[in-house]
């Protein structure tokens, strides 16, 4: 004991620092909100592949079209109904332009000497399928974003509004959801498509009308549940006004549930947009969405299934990879999974 | 209970009595009468049938007639299938709807519990993975795609079952799995988060401390008090079969209500459009309202709450 305070020499101390501001500092950086699920969402593999997957899918939504000379509306009928043909994978047999029609394999390229590759084949009307399923995911796309983002803004201010004011207001205004949740969507989007002419806006504010009341009840209990909370109690006892209290403290820490939410909006406005397609009052031709597509394909699906097939394959992939980040951010933003 | 289920009825009426001027005024907004189109009509022709469906009374006239006609029962008649009632043609179709409806659901139900319970059971395994992704591509593949590529590859390539058509058995097969896939989505889902939840309860615990195998206590315990809210599922999956079965109908040519109300819609037949409109309607509210209230029995819990689940 005594030898080491000899062989640590004094001048090596360092007196303590009178005042205590450094004791208080973080020594690592500090994390967002959006780090911090970031970090979560990380390590959850399905969620990142799917999220590079609708990424692309995105990507070739845009520049698709552009990738082939055909264009998506051009109709010329000595081209109709071709199987697929890509280049290099037609040198392995497949995708090489032959399809079989009651047992006999034909060529139609070879047959009629086209020299084009049509990479997803053509439909009835000689239109260059590859340009039509992105020109189509587009479409399906932004009637999804569209929702989901107005979607997003009415629930969000209806349930602030509902929530933050309590009392009276958020009776009536519970009470009007209500029944609103009663009536069920599909016939008011049905009743709405029969009205307005089917178009991509008009199909968007049919989805709208109920769409935005999940979004409302989950904002409104999240802050019912937060607005009793310690630190809005103190910032109001600092003076903070409502608008302050709503938008710096409130809407921050509601912004995991809305995404969560709206994540989830988008995949289930694709299906509503599709199905209302297939059964006729969608999007009306020669507009492509993908649910035109498969259905236009559905007609001659016995015989030429890539019409159909390729629009599924390209739809169910979009809902999954919705679903799964969807799932993922879920996960991320949960308080209860935080490890 | 008596005044959540009171409650629960007056919404139920009010949410109904919406619907139906809502379905009645948006058919009057639409452009064009009936009979517009039958140019062999004269005018005093177009008069008598005006008259005869009360077309040339006022329109609050109108309403209230249509209004007391509901609640007789009486939803109209179609102008294409032969001037039959809506609620005739209703009744014939509803047989196949219900029989796919409710194979559907049970199926459903049943394999999403197991895989459910698999996936809990057997926690971040491969049997937990491929159950849960076997649920989201339930969840998120529409059935119609899935209905579509079945009756491609079962029969019309391996022609193992009916392509499209409707007699006995057989031909419930197909309709019934592309129906059954959402049910077995949704439970699966719920169930595997439900039974966690409940096997990292205390009273699994104590029930393992007492010596209990892990069957023991799986059976006995968790799974009965993971399978009380899955009740509350069953709403959202006859919504999702209602919509399912409109699709699938079409597809694979049953004369149910789903298919009826899609031709319906293509053609224009207002009555018909309106009458199933109402009735689907009616069928899903009063589904949700049996739901909750049954919930209510079930669970104690929401009755000690007074009712107010929200």
């Amino acid at each position: 004991m005594t030898k080491s305070t000899e062989e640590i020499q004094k001048h090596r101390f360092e007196p303590a620092p009178k005042d205590s501001f450094d004791n208080e500092k973080i020594a690592k950086p500090q994390l967002s909100f959006a780090k911090d699920a970031w970090l979560r969402v990380r390590k959850n593999k399905g969620a990142i592949i799917s999220l590079v997957i609708l990424l692309i899918i995105v990507i070739m939504a845009i520049i698709g079209p552009h990738l082939t000379s055909h264009d998506g509306y051009e109709q010329d009928v000595s081209r109709s109904n071709l199987p697929p043909r890509i280049p290099v994978l037609e040198d392995w047999g497949i995708f090489d332009g032959s399809q079989e029609i009651g047992g006999v394999e034909t060529n139609k390229y070879k047959d009629m000497n086209i020299d084009e590759y049509y990479w997803f084949g053509t439909d009835s009307l000689g239109r260059d399928l590859f340009t039509r399923t992105w020109l189509g995911t587009r479409v399906s796309l932004y009637i999804a974003l569209l929702a989901a983002l107005i979607d997003m803004l009415i629930g969000v201010i209806y349930g602030l509004v509902s929530g933050f004011k309590g009392g009276r207001v958020d009776n009536v205004m519970q009470r009007i959801l209500e029944i609103m949740s009663g009536i069920p969507n599909l016939i008011v989007v049905i009743l709405m498509l029969l009205i307005l002419n089917p178009g991509i806006l008009s199909i968007t504010i049919a989805m709208v009308i109920t769409g935005w009341i999940g979004m409302a009840r989950v904002v409104r209990g999240q802050v019912l549940k937060l607005k009793n909370q310690e630190y809005i109690l103190a910032s109001r006892t600092l003076g903070a006004k409502n608008g302050r209290l709503l938008f710096k403290h409130l809407l921050p820490n509601l912004s995991g549930v809305i995404i969560i939410n709206t994540m989830f909006t988008i995949p289930s406005a694709i299906f509503f947009e599709a199905f209302l397609s297939f059964i006729g009052i969608g999007l009306q031709a020669p507009e492509a969405s993908l649910g035109t597509l498969i259905e236009d394909g559905y007609k001659t699906f016995q015989f030429l299934p890539h019409l159909m097939i390729i629009p599924c394959i390209v739809i169910s992939i979009i809902l999954i990879t919705c679903n799964l980040i969807g799932d993922g951010l879920r996960d991320a933003f949960d308080p209860k999974m935080r490890d | 209970m008596a005044k959540y289920i009171t409650k629960r009825i007056i919404y139920l009426v009010i949410t109904l009595f919406i619907i139906a001027s809502a379905t009645f005024f948006l058919m009057k907004f639409l452009p064009g009468t009936p009979f517009e189109n039958e140019e062999k009509l004269s005018i005093e022709q177009r008069e008598i049938l005006n008259e005869k469906y009360g077309l040339d009374r006022p329109i609050p006239v109108q309403y209230a007639n249509y209004m007391a006609n509901i609640v007789k029962g009486d939803l109209g008649v179609s102008f294409q299938f032969d001037n039959q009632p809506v609620t005739d043609l209703l009744k014939s179709r509803i047989g196949p709807s219900l029989q796919l409806g409710f194979q559907a659901m049970f199926i459903g139900t049943i394999i999403g519990i197991l895989l459910g319970v698999l996936a809990a059971m057997f926690q971040n395994t491969w049997i937990d993975y491929g159950s849960t992704f076997l649920a989201v591509l339930g969840k998120s593949i529409p059935s119609f795609v899935f209905a579509a590529v079945l009756q491609y590859f079962i029969g019309v390539k391996l022609e193992l079952l009916p392509v499209a058509s409707w007699n006995g058995f057989t031909s419930s097969i197909m309709p019934t799995i592309s129906l059954a896939i959402f049910p077995i989505a949704t439970a699966a889902r719920f169930m595997r988060t439900e039974l966690i939840e409940v096997l990292g309860s205390d009273y699994i615990t104590l029930a393992k401390a007492k010596g209990n195998s892990r069957m023991e206590v799986s059976f006995k315990h968790a799974i009965r008090n993971a399978l009380i809210p899955l009740i509350t599922v069953l709403g959202p999956m006859a919504v999702g079969l209602m919509t399912g079965s409109m699709v699938v109908e079409q597809i694979f040519a049953i004369p149910g209500i789903g298919e009826q109300f899609v031709k319906s819609i293509q053609t224009n037949d207002f009555p018909i459009i309106m009458g199933t409109t109402l009735f689907f309607a009616f069928l899903l509210t009063l589904i949700i309202l049996i739901i909750d209230i049954l919930y209510g029995i079930i669970d104690p819990r929401i009755r000690l709450a007074g009712g107010d689940k929200s």
